[in-house]
């Protein structure tokens, strides 16, 4: 099976109209209809579908369904998917909600995804929403392709349509059956059913599921395995130049000044350089570099020597960064405001025990595997972009302003990407492959060598953040106020989307503050949020994998942690007695059933597979943490143990086991959900210890695998992840992961050394550095 | 011009002596299942076999290719036994390094029928998966070396042999088998 076949029949019939950014399934009607002997799915705009029957909208070319899936006359299930696959298999899982209520065979079912047009509304792969946001809109899609199938095989049995099921692709009456195909065959659809109506398709309770939650086979990993998967660095298109960029020594405020490139001349294969100018904006200093073959462009860019004017911006370094944030939270009027319960100034000035905490993170790259590339071509009219892409509808019409074209002249064609973990969500790499195609009037393939693709990520931000609980003569937690920053990623390239502060008075980019607006009630709480305005002239921060949960679970389990020790709990206990799931904390239909509860009884089952209490070797330590992943609004419950041993003489961390208890309500893809939980808690592992680097006059300091240091496999604790029985309505589980390791490894450490960390990523260095101050300081844990 | 055989069959490169193989295989011969990563042969992503052993193309200027028999992921046909036991263990997440991690793997089973977790951990650290399967691949390796009907051990090496399909390619397979 072909991932990426195409069907090019509406790729010419593009309109732009004024929804083309959301498709708001309640304004759509579903329109099922025969055309050229196959039965189409889609939904269309209702204005639209009520001006002819459902067959002939169907088959005109005068406006674009959302056709969600298709079947043939043999009996072929194609399901489209706007979603991009970077490794979740979420064809795979999007597949399978729509057969499972057509009643289809997963034998029959085909995936493709497809490229980009205004009818499929916003395109985009990220957030852990795949699932969460796909589910009710294909369950009913599904439902009411096989509510009209029953109907054409009953008559076609003739029997009654409520004697019968829809199941292996077949109508099925007793004894006798008559399959898809065949009907198909037969019969001409036609039917039209109003957003309204749709809503009355009844869709099956979890006890009938014949294929969610059933172990299948993710449909992407055969070509996967045979170097037949086809990444965007694998197209190749006629008459294309190569290139490699100069990528210019920071991220913003470049202009050349000179090029030399004299020694390039001797380099066999050398077709000169272009200086770019961009319209968008986004590209300042850049220059491309031609080539006939890809080794002579990286050969080429190594030996000119291009020339910028001077760059004020161009000394910043990571400890500029920290230091700006550590002034901007120490200013509490200038916060905008997230959370606030009760009345924590006042409960800060009744009582007199305070305990304060700052964490620190460092900068982190994505360094997903497939360097970021372009193919550009401008044919008939249209420019056609070749790129593995997770946020279509927010690239798109930047590339489309560095063009100076219409959006609607612009086509981002879909391949396999290899990794995307946020940096293919804005995918600026496209924009110098266009814009060097147009500056040659000719293809252009644009490949970022590793180092080029480092020096031009759009990091995780380094962050900062402060905590002060106060504990009242119970020894009982009255207020935590929480203060904290970092570079916004959605400030910089996605402003849309930043939400209102409580007070109204000023933005947050909930991506870099969902966290803090925890589950635990507590009586007075307040949260407080800044961005790192240094960081933001800096770079453009990015979303990496989990984004701000990433950075602010580590602070927020660990200082839960902190106040355990403090009111001398069981952290344990002290975290369980204030999931109380009362008031605001108590959840809402549909995404959130439950609330705080469903995050203690993660907790409470994973207490029950884990003794945090028993008796260890020596510098041996478990520590636990809770997440609900990315939102409020979509949680998804997880309890963590990590098993930790801290080598005293080297300061080495070894993680011997991470205990995983996960709700994610119902698991559509199981096997795919668990390899997103093993994922995702190794990359929590990896951030937490392995991987960090600094800017350096206004640069990353790390471009390669030789100063860059991912997890390896001799590091790999053994894992145990298990998902609770859920019946609740599914969320997403690419990032939750992520975010839940680093603070029970902090904890652990902890337990096994009397060594508070508060810095990500625990290095050896810190680890020793941290007992080595606690050892020579009475005042054990206060350090680091 | 250097001439190899690739995947069974000669071939020749016009590319600079310095060229690194792997952007030989991928844009010059046109096989684009080994993949680009580093450069600097620490990922592992662009993993071959050179006269039997695991090479890192992106290292290896084509000049040295001279005469040499080269296996890429293509030239397993899709029949090794690792290749199903990555999809049994549904290995790749994005994939993108999974056929370096094969190839290094399969150069592990030829000297190590049934390697131990040590030796498996040894032999792969070199390859970088960033979405971090590392676990399923650590199974798959086990589960393909545990397979031992399908896979002929007679003359120590564990590559399976199909009997109907005497192709170029498994015969270049045997050949190497027997070097």
């Amino acid at each position: 099976m072909n991932l990426f076949h195409r069907h090019r029949q509406n790729a010419t019939n593009k309109q732009q109209t004024d929804d083309s950014q959301v498709v708001d399934h309640s304004r759509r009607d579903l329109l099922i209809g025969t055309v050229n002997a196959t039965l189409m799915i889609a939904f269309a705009p209702t204005a639209l579908s009520q001006q002819a029957p459902a067959d002939v909208v169907l088959a005109s070319k005068s406006f674009s369904p959302t056709i969600w899936y298709e079947i043939d006359e043999t009996g072929t299930i194609k399901v489209n998917i706007i979603r991009a696959e970077m490794g979740q298999h979420v064809g795979t899982a999007l597949a399978k909600i729509v057969a499972e209520e057509l009643g289809a065979n997963w034998q029959d079912v085909i995936i493709d995804h497809v490229d980009t047009d205004p009818k499929w509304g916003m395109m985009v792969t990220g957030g852990s929403w795949s699932v969460f946001q796909s589910y009710q809109p294909l369950s009913r899609a599904g439902a009411a392709g096989r509510e009209l199938l029953l109907e054409a095989g009953a008559k076609h049995l003739g029997v009654s349509k409520g004697d019968c099921i829809a199941k292996d692709s077949q109508i099925v009456c007793g004894n006798n059956r008559v399959s898809f195909a065949t009907l198909i065959k037969e019969h001409a659809f036609n039917k039209q059913i109003s957003a309204d109506a749709l809503k009355e398709y009844p869709i099956k309770s979890r006890q009938h599921y014949a294929i969610i939650g059933k172990q299948s086979q993710a449909l992407d990993i055969p070509p996967k395995v045979n170097g037949t998967a086809v990444y965007g660095i694998d197209v190749e298109i006629p008459n294309m130049l190569y290139a490699r960029p100069v990528v210019p020594p920071t991220r913003f405020g470049n202009k050349v000044k000179h090029v030399d490139d004299t020694d390039a001349k001797a380099i066999k294969g050398y077709k000169g350089y272009k200086i770019l100018t961009d319209p968008s904006g986004w590209l300042e200093g850049w220059v491309a570099v031609y080539a006939t073959h890809y080794p002579a462009a990286i050969k080429a860019v190594d030996s000119i020597r291009v020339t910028y004017h001077p760059n004020p911006k161009a000394d910043v370094s990571e400890a500029d960064m920290q230091e700006h944030g550590h002034a901007l939270i120490s200013q509490p009027e200038n916060g905008a405001l997230l959370v606030d319960v009760g009345s924590t100034h006042e409960a800060q000035s009744k009582h007199s025990k305070h305990i304060e905490a700052t964490y620190t993170t460092s900068t982190a790259l994505h360094f997903q595997l497939e360097p970021v590339n372009a193919i550009a071509e401008f044919k008939d009219g249209t420019w056609h972009l070749h790129s593995g892409n997770q946020w279509q509808s927010l690239t798109l019409p930047e590339v489309a302003k560095a063009l100076e074209v219409d959006q609607a002249n612009v086509v981002i064609h879909q391949y396999y990407l290899g990794g995307g973990f946020g940096r293919r969500l804005f995918g600026d790499y496209i924009i110098p492959a266009a814009l060097a195609a147009k500056a040659m009037n000719q293809p252009v393939k644009m490949i970022f060598t590793r180092e080029d693709d480092a020096y031009f990520d759009q990091p995780r931000s380094p962050s900062v953040s402060y905590f002060k609980g106060t504990i009242d003569a119970n020894s009982s937690v009255a207020a935590v106020e929480h203060r904290f920053t970092a570079g916004w990623p959605t400030k910089a390239m996605a402003p849309g989307f930043l939400a209102d502060s409580k007070d109204g008075k000023k933005k947050i980019d909930m991506f870099s503050a969902s966290g803090s607006d925890h589950w635990y009630s507590l009586p007075n709480n307040k949260v407080l949020v800044y961005n790192n305005d240094l960081a933001q002239q800096t770079f453009v921060p990015g979303w990496l994998r989990s984004v701000g949960p990433g950075w602010i679970m580590w602070s927020v389990e660990s200082f839960m942690d902190e106040l355990a020790h403090a009111t001398k709990q069981d952290p344990a206990a002290f975290r369980r007695q204030l999931l109380t799931a009362e008031g605001r904390q108590s959840g809402s239909e549909p995404h959130a059933v439950g609330g705080a509860a469903r995050l203690r009884n993660v907790l409470d089952i994973l207490t029950k597979k884990v003794d945090t209490q028993q008796s260890l070797p020596k510098n041996e330590g478990i520590g636990i943490a809770l997440t609900f992943g990315q939102e409020r609004s979509m949680p998804t419950w997880v309890a963590l143990a990590a098993h930790v041993s801290v080598s005293p003489t080297s300061g080495k961390v070894t993680v011997k086991k991470l205990t995983c208890v996960v709700d994610c309500g119902i698991v559509v893809h199981p096997d795919g959900a668990m390899a997103q939980m093993e994922g995702s808690l190794l990359w929590g592992v990896s951030l937490a210890l392995h991987e960090s680097t600094e800017y350096k006059h206004g640069q990353v300091a790390s471009n390669n695998l030789h100063n860059y240091s991912p997890l390896r496999m001799k590091d790999v604790p053994d894992m145990d992840i298990s998902f609770v029985d859920s019946d609740e309505f599914p969320v997403g589980l690419g990032e939750p992961g992520t975010t839940v390791v680093a603070p029970a490894i902090g904890n652990a450490i902890f337990n096994a050394t009397g060594v508070r960390l508060r810095a990500l990523p625990m290095t050896p260095k810190q680890v020793k550095m941290a007992m080595n101050s606690a050892s020579s300081d009475t005042d054990k844990g206060v350090t680091a | 011009m250097v001439s190899f055989v690739l995947n069974g069959n000669p071939v020749e490169s016009s590319a600079e002596d310095d060229t690194s193989l792997l952007w030989v295989i991928r844009d010059e011969l046109g096989l684009k299942g080994t993949k680009y990563g580093c450069g600097i042969a620490m990922c592992g992503a662009c993993t071959v076999h050179i006269d039997g052993l695991a090479v890192r193309s992106c290292s290896y200027p084509v000049k040295q290719a001279e005469g040499k028999t080269i296996t890429t992921i293509e030239g397993l046909g899709n029949q090794h036994p690792l290749q199903q036991a990555w999809i049994d263990e549904q290995v790749p997440q994005c994939g993108y390094c999974q056929s370096g991690q094969i190839m290094q793997a399969a150069t592990l089973l030829k000297h190590y029928p049934s390697p131990s977790d040590e030796q498996i951990t040894t032999h792969m650290n070199g390859n970088l998966c960033r979405c971090m399967a590392y676990h399923r691949i650590k199974k798959a390796i086990k589960r393909a070396a545990s397979q031992s009907d399908t896979v002929d051990t007679s003359n120590g090496v564990n590559h399976y042999i199909p009997d109907d399909s005497p192709s170029a390619q498994s015969d270049m397979v045997n050949k190497e088998i027997s070097e």
